[in-house]
């Protein structure tokens, strides 16, 4: 379990650097399919199946495919847009790497000895569950977001449909 | 049962390499890469409070987290194709102007 969970955790680790490292963007998207799957394999260790198999279908099928599409469109074959540079590296990273330092130093403060004992055994997040929760305290919030989604797709295919326009 | 200190900090690593991408790459797509990245590192951390959760609110609430990272990233890749198709470049620090 516990080794399942630190394999997991360094191949995200190790994919999001290569993310963070390479100068390729079809790489980083390549790479982010293996983030995703070891961020859905932690998902399931912890209970959360559902949300698992949501985040391999809408991330992997879905988002990375949109990027994937993004290269191939905003690039011209055998030229050099593929590559991307970086720039502001020092901030950059020297920021990340202060926020990180304080964010772990605040999370080792913090005791969660407390969290731990109210949490039962009981595992939440078999399906039957969230069905039913959807369908009762989250009934509103379910709806709005399907209705956001329809908006953003529709928005999306004005937006990237729209032809080259006359001078405006 | 893993710690959930270790969880987290794994989250915190996500987020803070996902800020880094966005701050640092040129390429849009790079930075809607980061932008994702940030996201899951939310996600994850939603997660690690929920377990043991009876009523899973922290479940809940990344499914609405992926839902809106699905509409957001549709959205803004039409907007870099759009920007595209206009500058004929997608380097965020060559697009300089709102209207040509």
């Amino acid at each position: 379990m516990m080794f399942t969970f630190y394999s997991f955790a360094a191949i995200a680790i190790l994919f999001t650097l290569v993310i963070l490292f390479t100068k390729n963007v079809l790489h980083a998207a390549f790479s982010l399919v293996i983030v995703f799957f070891s961020l859905a394999g932690i998902y399931t260790m912890l209970g959360a199946p559902f949300v698992a198999v949501t985040q391999v279908l809408v991330y992997i099928g879905g988002i990375v495919v949109f990027v994937i599409f993004g290269v191939m469109l905003t690039t011209k074959l055998n030229d050099q847009h593929v590559f991307s540079e970086s720039h502001n590296r020092l901030v950059g990273y020297g920021m990340g790497l202060i926020l990180l330092v304080t964010y772990a130093f605040m999370i080792g403060r913090i005791d969660f000895q407390m969290l731990q004992s109210a949490g039962s055994e009981l595992q939440g997040g078999d399906v039957e569950r969230i069905g039913i929760l959807l369908m009762s305290d989250y009934l509103i919030p379910f709806e709005i977001s399907g209705i956001l989604l329809l908006i953003a797709l529709i928005g999306a295919t004005v937006i990237a449909g729209r032809k080259k326009e006359k001078q405006l | 049962m893993i710690p959930i200190t270790h969880i987290l900090i794994l989250a915190g690593i996500l987020f803070f390499i996902g800020l880094v991408i966005v701050i640092t790459k040129k390429n849009a797509i790079m930075v809607l890469i980061g932008i994702e990245l940030m996201l899951n590192g939310a996600n994850l951390n939603l997660i690690a409070f929920s377990v043991g959760d009876p009523e899973i609110s922290g479940q809940m609430f990344s499914l609405f987290v992926i839902l809106i990272a699905a509409a957001e990233a549709a959205v803004a890749l039409a907007i870099v194709l759009n920007v595209y198709k206009h500058y004929r470049t997608s380097n965020v620090s060559e697009i300089n102007q709102l209207k040509p």
